[in-house]
């Protein structure tokens, strides 16, 4: 099994109608507000995602029971133009502390005149995450991706049942 | 606001479950394997529906298929890969456009409010 090939980054892009320095705060200020609540790491059904706006700054999700489950680290904080946050999640669907096994997600904001801003997103590193030896214990089992994916989908798919 | 789930990748599979019966069926075998009258059971279309977009989904490795008796029962694909890069450009396409809807929307609030900083 080839787990030390790269696995291509995932890329999001999307243009908003408000200025930079709007556009940043509202994706961290208010992360939790804009955050889809079906996509959640915790038993509990989410309350609330949390970015804390610092370097070493916790994001994680607090459950609807008061519980919290972490996502992942700050590991860059450059308002309004910049973030580069870890999500390191293992096999067993928890947050894995190890920084080896975390991939990063980098969010750029740059301005496209004074009321418009391009919001470009890249998950990478994503190789770590299937690279984890619990990862590749269980990725074919169901604490791996297909666990993740059953996970989500219990929260999910309850329309088309 | 426009919005491009896989910008720049061009990699088929990231725009597979951009279709919503198919990431219902994606969602389903998430959950465990089933054959293709197993998926037509718990979806509003025909057998042969079900069969067309399985194999768009296989075309573009997110599943797999194996003979068991005389059915066909399909599963995620393994090895995982292209499946979590779908399973995430999917959550990063809804995010960011939900981003975007409140970044937008309350526009209105927020500039009645003192802004802090300037460029």
């Amino acid at each position: 099994m080839s787990t030390a090939a790269t696995i291509p980054a995932v890329h999001g892009t999307v243009t908003v109608a408000v200025p930079v320095e709007r556009a940043f705060r509202v994706f961290t200020d208010s992360f939790g507000s804009w955050w889809p609540s079906e996509y959640h790491l915790g038993a509990a059904e989410l309350a609330d995602a949390i970015l804390e706006p610092r370097v070493g700054g916790r994001w994680y999700e607090r459950g609807a029971d008061g519980s919290e489950c972490d996502w992942g680290r700050v590991l860059v904080w450059e308002p309004p133009h910049r973030l580069v946050v870890t999500w390191q999640i293992n096999g067993e669907w928890q947050y894995d502390p190890d920084p080896d096994r975390a991939s990063e997600i980098e969010i750029r904001f740059t301005a496209d005149g004074p009321e418009r801003t391009v919001v470009e997103l890249e998950h990478r590193k994503l190789e770590r995450l299937v690279g984890g030896q619990a990862m590749r214990d269980s990725i074919s089992g169901a604490g791996g991706w297909g666990g993740v994916l059953a996970r989500y989908a219990e929260a999910t798919t309850s329309k088309v049942e | 606001m426009e919005t491009y789930g896989a910008a720049g990748s061009g990699d088929a599979p990231l725009s597979l479950l951009g279709d919503p019966t198919r990431r219902a069926i994606f969602e389903l075998l998430a959950r465990r394997p089933r054959s293709v009258g197993e998926l037509a059971q718990q979806l509003p279309i025909s057998r042969p529906a079900v069969s067309q977009h399985l194999r768009v989904l296989k075309d573009g490795g997110l599943v797999v298929s194996r003979a068991e008796g005389t059915r066909r029962v399909y599963r995620l694909n393994p090895d995982g890969v292209a499946g979590l890069r779908a399973w995430l450009d999917r959550v990063w396409s809804e995010s960011l456009t939900s981003f975007a809807k409140l970044a937008e929307q309350n526009q209105d609030v927020d500039q009645k409010a003192p802004e802090q900083e300037q460029p």
